[in-house]
């Protein structure tokens, strides 16, 4: 049943974010510290059990992916609701980190692609993964 | 006409920014396949009015929530609100194969962590160029840096002010915008030529939306490669920037 999906989502949002300020108060540190992480670090190793198990049918499937595919209008709505007019007295940071970060992670392309074999790689085959053995011909100039 | 307004909307708001959110989403995806032609994907167009939107909400009411501080407006901020966001963010993780970033091998996982927490010492480090000195306020705007999602993620973790998660999620939409638009010009310069590349480059730049659609504009066939490092890249970030980076900002910052 989809609420069995739900359900699901939900402990393991309650057991990750219960992580999360464990954390915080054995450091001592007001706040949540990496509870949405751990709860998505939960989802991925558990559901995959789950379904081994067969204990995961379609319909349970179903009530995580309609979350799923509600995450961008949600955001969208969080966009509306911020306090964006106090924002815009400092407008420019935003400009400035969001283009900045692109900018100098660009720089970073060729030196990391050489490390994940980029000599090598081509658009040859479905498994075109980046291994020593993958002797294609190599297509990047 | 107002009281006949307040009976129907009033006791629905939560629906009735479904509906809105919904006709906001049609109308942006509209505009960016038939104006921008997919170069600015329509989740980036909607977040950008969103923003606006917001931006009219306070100016008209002078209130901190946005369009949620316009009565009829109100179910924005039960729909946009923390709960629901986390809730729908942890879902996104459904599906997502760990086995698929050993595909990406070393350089994969290296652009991952590197372009995480770069991004994020970008963030914090025009934070502070600004006069920023709080460590929960610079911590946000680095994660903001790092995705519009990580940011606020992290500054609601954290407890940071509505407007310095506001200026997170700017300047996540802002990087998002611009991988979209610069892809294409920077691509063949900067090597992202093949799929090895691309994975290295999803896992850099992480925002999902802005690589697929820059990839998308560059060479269709490395989407799939990007996207399977970029997948990685919010949950990464949610994960490490209010944990580990926190605490390493906390012991520079105090």
């Amino acid at each position: 049943m989809v609420i069995y999906g739900v359900m699901v989502l939900g402990l393991c949002m309650f057991i990750g974010t219960s992580i999360g300020l464990g954390l915080g108060l054995a450091l001592g540190i007001p706040g949540d510290i990496g509870g949405v992480g751990f709860a998505m670090l939960l989802l991925v190793f558990t559901t995959p059990w789950f379904k081994k198990m067969g204990w995961f049918p379609k319909a349970s499937e179903d009530g995580i992916m309609f979350w799923n595919a509600m995450y961008i209008p949600v955001v969208i709505a969080m966009a509306a609701t911020q306090n964006v007019a106090a924002a815009m007295s400092g407008g420019w940071i935003a400009f400035i980190a969001g283009l900045a970060s692109v900018v100098i992670c660009f720089a970073l392309i060729r030196p990391l692609s050489i490390l994940a074999g980029s000599k090598t790689s081509s658009f040859g085959d479905e498994a075109a993964a980046p291994t020593e053995s993958a002797a294609k011909p190599a297509k990047a100039a | 006409m107002t009281h006949f307004i307040n009976d129907l909307i009033g006791p629905r708001q939560l629906i009735f920014a479904f509906v809105l959110v919904g006709l906001l989403t049609w109308l942006c995806y509209a505009f960016s396949k038939h104006v921008t032609k997919n170069r600015i994907h329509g989740s980036a167009v909607a977040i950008i009015i969103g923003l606006a939107l917001a931006y009219y909400g306070g100016i008209s009411t002078g209130g901190k929530r946005g369009i949620a501080d316009i009565s009829v407006f109100a179910g924005f901020a039960l729909m946009g609100g923390a709960m629901l966001r986390d809730f729908c963010i942890v879902s996104t993780a459904f599906g997502v194969r760990l086995e698929e970033l050993k595909k990406a091998g070393l350089g994969g996982v290296l652009a991952l962590v590197i372009g995480t927490v770069l991004a994020f010492i970008v963030g914090v480090g025009v934070a502070y160029a600004f006069g920023y000195r709080d460590t929960v306020s610079l911590t946000t705007i680095g994660a903001g840096s790092v995705t519009f999602i990580v940011g606020p993620v992290t500054g609601s973790a954290l407890g940071a002010t509505s407007d310095v998660i506001a200026l997170s999620i700017a300047a996540g939409v802002v990087k998002s915008i611009a991988v979209m638009i610069l892809t294409p010009f920077l691509a063949k310069p900067f090597g992202l030529t093949n799929p090895a590349a691309a994975m290295v480059y999803g896992g850099l730049m992480g925002t999902t939306s802005g690589t697929a659609a820059g990839l998308a504009a560059t060479d269709v066939r490395l989407v799939p490669y990007g996207a399977l490092t970029a997948t990685f890249y919010t949950g990464f970030g949610c994960l490490v920037c209010p944990s580990i980076l926190y605490l390493v900002m906390k012991a520079i910052f105090g």
